[in-house]
């Protein structure tokens, strides 16, 4: 019978703790998912699954627009897609960045004249056809395929919807 | 020694253009080369239709087709749009050559290469005498090509449409200047010609994309090529022997762009020219593309892309004196507007 001596019960100990930490960790970089169920907000349907890009491949989903995430600490981003009332598109998508100066930093570049603010986050400002906004490390961008009556009320809304899951 | 083709594309743009002669005999065309040799000056066309969107923003399939036939018949001086196609695809392809259409689709749905403008190309084809399954509609991958309006199709009884994630990349690596990549098989392996559909829109990091930063989509990792504003790396890529031989021809998408914050889809930048950009020049193309974007930019009270760093240098890169792709002198560019 092999003997299960004190060199096999410290592995045994330090695998052990191994997996705790590791386990521990893992709990506290749970990720958010930040998209509203199809009908969480009124007229909004989740159309697509989710995808997600940690940063090393941001450049498979936007390659030249990838460079700003990444120099303002992009950790990871995730999209979906959404239809309003059956027919108006729009695309969500939410950068995770390391911390809420990135998020800013993305904000205010991105930032023009005819930008109105909403009260939406940390900051947000709002277009015809889309919706930016920030919430601690997360940026969330809305941009709707067509411009109707409804488009941006329909966006804030979601926004709205987004903001409460993060 | 100069092939025909390089000959004749000598006398159009007024530099010396290199590449293998084996390539160019397989390209070696005459008639619309021939009269623009003529003028000694690059010919780039801009055709435009200012109702190409009808209610609600619909994009008028008929009216795409209507002018694509008018951009090639001011550029080849054709009427009949088979003729024109004609002069244009060199006879051997047109009998049996795979003609690949790469379209960009990177900046997702409402910024892509329209698919009206891909299919009216392909129903031109076809009349040309181009087998359905011989057009290849390509993209990097299925979702570019998603957001271009098209879907996955490898059946060769019908015009293909796949990316370079089911045709791959060679193993071996290939290199011009700074740019060392690996090239789309769809390229190297599947088309004889390739003729170009970008989009034209503003770019984060190039300044413009156009006729010659759509290569991008031709390799392996283009994240690594984006610096120093893709200068001279977008003139490196295009002057890599199987890019130059083979995509000479584009008929550029600006029917829908972004004059700032792209590639990406910025409804709140978002423009319609509703004009399509023809030529063989890509320096031509991308110096003609250049212009619409700065005309634009000024008119909304913008800044120039040189006043906020991001002037496209690529383009004098490309004509200069080791690239040789084309010329960027307004002087050499017939710009003929119809």
């Amino acid at each position: 019978m092999r003997r299960f001596g004190p060199a096999r019960w410290n592995v045994a100990i330090v695998a052990l703790t191994i997996a705790a930490v590791t386990a521990s960790v893992g709990c506290k970089k749970k990720a958010v998912d930040p998209f509203p169920a199809s009908g969480a907000v009124a007229g909004w349907e989740k159309t697509g699954d989710t995808r997600v890009f940690d940063a090393k491949d941001l450049w498979r989903y936007i390659d030249g627009d990838a460079e700003q995430y990444l120099k303002a600490g992009v950790v990871s981003t995730s999209t979906s897609d959404y239809k309003y009332q059956g027919t108006l598109e729009a695309l969500v998508d939410v950068y995770t960045m390391g911390d809420s100066a990135g998020a800013r930093k993305i904000l205010e570049t991105g930032q023009t004249s005819d930008a109105k603010n909403v009260q939406v986050g940390d900051a947000g400002i709002a277009y015809e056809q889309s919706v930016i906004f920030r919430k601690g490390p997360y940026l969330v961008r809305i941009v709707a395929y067509e411009a109707t009556p409804d488009t941006q009320q329909a966006l804030i809304a979601l926004a709205h919807g987004v903001e409460a899951k993060l | 020694m100069k092939s025909r083709r390089e000959f004749l594309k000598e006398a159009v743009t007024g530099a010396v253009l290199a590449g293998s002669a084996a390539a160019a005999d397989k390209l070696a065309l005459a008639g619309v080369v021939v009269q623009h040799a003529a003028t000694g000056k690059s010919r780039v066309v801009i055709a435009r239709d200012a109702s190409l969107h009808g209610a609600g923003a619909q994009l008028d399939e008929q009216r795409v087709l209507n002018l694509l036939d008018k951009a090639m018949a001011a550029y080849t001086g054709l009427d009949k749009p088979v003729e024109a196609w004609k002069s244009v695809i060199p006879a051997k392809i047109l009998a049996g050559g795979v003609i690949g259409l790469k379209v960009n689709g990177l900046g997702g749905r409402g910024i892509s290469t329209h698919a009206a403008l891909t299919l009216a190309v392909a129903e031109r084809l076809q009349q040309a005498g181009v087998r359905a399954g011989n057009i290849l509609v390509w993209e990097r991958d299925a979702r570019s090509l998603n957001a271009c309006g098209m879907t996955v199709n490898t059946d060769p009884s019908h015009v293909r449409c796949y990316g370079n994630d089911v045709g791959g990349y060679e193993d071996e690596q290939v290199s011009w200047g700074s740019a060392r990549i690996r090239l789309a098989k769809i390229l190297t392996r599947e088309c004889a010609m390739v003729i170009n559909l970008p989009i034209l829109k503003d770019h984060e990091m190039a300044g413009v994309t156009f006729s010659m930063k759509n290569m991008y989509g031709v390799v392996d990792r283009p994240y690594e090529l984006h610096g120093n504003n893709c200068n001279p790396a977008v003139a490196d890529v295009n002057c890599i022997p199987a890019v130059r031989e083979k995509v000479w021809f584009t008929i550029g998408d600006a029917i829908t762009s972004v004059y700032d914050g792209g590639p990406g889809f910025r409804p709140e930048r978002l423009w319609y020219p509703n004009a399509l950009v023809v030529g063989e020049d890509r320096v031509a193309l991308d110096q003609t593309a250049w212009q619409m974007i700065e005309r634009k930019r000024a008119e909304a009270g913008m800044p120039t892309l040189e006043a906020v760093g991001r002037a496209p240098k690529y383009i004098a890169t490309a004509a200069d004196a080791t690239h040789r792709l084309g010329t960027n002198d307004p002087q050499r560019i017939r710009l003929v507007e119809v």
